[in-house]
């Protein structure tokens, strides 16, 4: 028997109970829609956390103090106070330095801005003009603020946009007088809105000359972080070795192990992010799988109750002529079949899906991988084979004379 | 050429064992006759099955055409039910939702005959006379009708051995007679034939009559001039 006979005969057997294939079809199709929709969902939130991440700036380094040990006791992270404007020149030195762009100081902290009867409370952060070209931010309206601002500590603040809306709903902030824990400052500019780097909403802060947060807010000279940009993303690593070897001198210590300092560049948190959303994807992935095992169990179950079903069908089969090979093929192709067709069409739902899960809701981008595509339907078609085996073979082992008897 | 030499069956159920043959000698030469004959439970079906490979004895020689049956694969035996015999069976044994030139061709596909399958089918179904009803199911056909389009079954790999089970046992007297004249053309054409039958006008057909009792042979008688009367 050819294999073209083999097919004929599956199918015509597929078609004279096409309810009971259709269902039995339904288990593998939401299996396989399910692995490519999950799938699609969890590739989609690691491709938007990356870019985000890539949002935040642009070959950033992040100096931050380490954690300081008084007498060998920890004092837990970034307790230290070991950063300094003097850090800050000297990694901006290009014969010190010669992979780093430029480097900005940075404090923080909490600041409740008030304007007319509204009050927003949002992240600080005391800086130099260099600001938006290190954290890679533009500006909507306005200008950002200079080098005579921070020379002269000029009580001028630039806005994230989340920042206008609570405050100004709708009005024009340029040039507006707002007060900042108190104190009055002047709104030079607006920045674009970055959105959220998957932690953070970026988009909700205050940005103002590092001089007048000191002067005016927090007190002290203190530098929270230095916030370095590399020449290029491939230069992050040598930047981050010569960074290391300007503080070691600078604060007179001989190894790396005991550096008051840590370095975190954008790579080191892209490797962090992947790592737990490409976990997502898999835990995603894995409880899809189980649907899809279940959807094979259905076609064993199916196809043994088809094979109890035609035992006389079978007996009358092997009566005229066919051997065990030629039964086995029959029942394997109906079982593969009914994974083929099924996992196609899972394919076709789970692509949709995706795309309607997209459309619907807008936080969510899934993202249909062609390797998800290719292993949702190698996988059915095992699947098929892997639970076709069993009752086809039983199929073909059947003795003649019985399955001849069987009522 | 069939030759049964000592052929026992013993069915085995639990500790209960059955034997249903004990014991058979019996040469069946080409192209004869022959009617089986015996009251319910005598073991006739179980000859047949034998005779027909789809079941082995317990003891014994079956030698088919100069080969002995017991050493042959499950394959060499699914190619003599194809080829070397044809069976047909007291409840028809249509495979069902096939129209009757489908469950024809079966054999054939089986065959792995590639060409001319459904002109042979076709053929096959003329020679019972049913080759209007080609595209008709099993259900959509009378039981003689079956019953023909099982004999067309049987017939279409041109076997050299025809083995009947009680071929008309569901049939009425009219229909029986249709099928009995077909089998007596068969056998004019040179065909062995093996018929199992209850009834004394049915076994009229036959050239050659043997009683089975309890798995044994009771008796065999030859009468040459029968088909010729009847027919
Ligand atoms: N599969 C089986 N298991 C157990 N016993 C069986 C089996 N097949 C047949 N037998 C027994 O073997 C004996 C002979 O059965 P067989 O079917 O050959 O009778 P038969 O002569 O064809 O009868 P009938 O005229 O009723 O068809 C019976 O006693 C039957 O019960
Ligand atoms: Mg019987």
């Amino acid at each position: 028997m050819t294999l073209v006979e083999a097919i004929r005969l599956a199918f015509s057997g597929l078609l004279s109970n096409r309810l009971r294939s259709g269902l039995t079809m339904l288990g593998i199709l939401i299996g396989v829609g399910a692995v490519i929709l999950l799938v699609a969902v969890g590739n989609g939130a690691s491709a938007s956390v990356q870019s985000s991440i890539q949002g935040l700036g642009s070959n950033l380094i992040t100096v931050s103090p380490s954690n300081l040990r008084v007498g060998g006791v920890q004092q837990g992270f970034g307790t230290g106070n070991t950063l300094s404007m003097q850090d800050v020149a000297a990694l901006k030195d290009r014969t010190l330095a010669p992979d780093v762009v430029t480097a900005i100081p940075n404090v923080g902290g909490r600041a409740q801005i008030t304007y007319g009867n509204q009050n927003w409370s949002t992240s600080l952060s005391g800086t130099t003009e260099q600001f938006p070209q290190v954290r890679n931010y533009q500006l909507a309206e306005g200008q950002f603020f200079t080098a005579q601002d921070v020379q002269a500590q000029r009580k001028v603040a630039v806005l994230g946009p989340t920042v206008v809306q609570n405050l100004f709903g709708g009005q024009d902030p340029l040039g507006q007088t707002i007060k900042i824990n108190r104190q009055i400052f002047r709104v030079v500019g607006v920045f674009q809105s970055k959105g959220s780097s998957g932690f953070t909403n970026q988009d909700d802060l205050v940005a103002m000359p590092i001089t007048t947060a000191w002067s005016f807010l927090l007190g002290g000279h203190s530098v929270q972080s230095i916030y370095v940009q590399a020449a290029s993303s491939e230069a992050t690593q040598s930047a981050e070795s010569e960074i290391t070897q300007v503080l070691l001198d600078r604060h007179h210590i001989s190894s790396v192990a005991n550096a008051d300092f840590q370095l975190q560049s954008q790579a080191d948190v892209l490797n962090t992010a992947s790592q737990v959303t490409g976990t997502l994807t898999l835990l995603l992935g894995a409880i899809a799988a189980i649907s899809l095992v279940v959807g094979g169990i259905g076609i064993m179950n199916i196809m043994l109750v088809t094979v109890t079903e035609r035992t006389r069908e079978i007996g009358i089969r092997k009566a005229i002529g066919a051997r065990r090979r030629d039964v086995l093929l029959q029942f394997l192709i109906e079982s593969m079949f009914l994974s083929a067709v099924g996992g196609a069409l899972g394919i076709l739902v789970g692509t949709l899906g995706s795309s309607a899960l997209g459309s619907l809701v807008s936080s969510l981008h899934p993202l249909v991988s062609p390797s998800s595509i290719v292993l949702a339907f190698g996988v059915s078609l095992g699947i098929g084979l892997f639970f076709g085996i069993y009752p086809a073979n039983r199929a073909a082992r059947l003795h003649p004379i019985e399955a001849l008897r069987y009522e | 050429m069939i030759t049964l030499e000592g052929i026992t069956k013993v069915y085995r159920m639990g500790n209960v064992e059955v034997e249903a043959l004990r014991g058979i000698t019996l040469h069946v030469q080409d192209g004869e006759f022959l009617a089986i004959m015996g009251a319910s439970g005598s073991g006739k079906s179980t000859l047949m099955n034998i005779i027909g490979c789809l079941d082995q004895p317990t003891e014994g020689h079956y030698i088919l055409d100069g080969v002995d049956v017991a050493g042959l694969t499950d394959d060499e035996l699914a190619w003599i039910r194809n080829r070397k015999v044809g069976f047909v069976f007291q409840s028809f044994n249509l495979i069902p939702r096939s129209s009757a030139l489908h469950n024809v061709e079966m054999p054939l596909i089986y065959a792995g005959e590639g060409d001319h399958r459904r002109g042979r089918a076709l053929e096959a179904l003329r020679l019972v006379g049913l080759e209007d009803r080609a595209g008709h199911q099993p259900t959509e056909l009378s039981g003689g009708q079956q019953q023909r389009v099982a004999i067309a079954r049987a017939l279409v790999t041109d076997p050299s051995i025809l083995l009947a089970d009680e071929p008309t046992g569901n049939l009425d007297t009219a229909a029986s007679q249709e099928i009995m004249r077909l089998l007596a053309d068969l056998h004019r054409q040179g065909r062995t034939i093996v018929l199992i039958t209850h009834e004394s006008d049915i076994a009229a057909f036959a050239d050659r009559v043997i009683r089975l009792r309890d798995g044994l042979v009771l008796s065999d008688e030859r009468r040459a001039a029968a088909v010729e009367t009847q027919a």
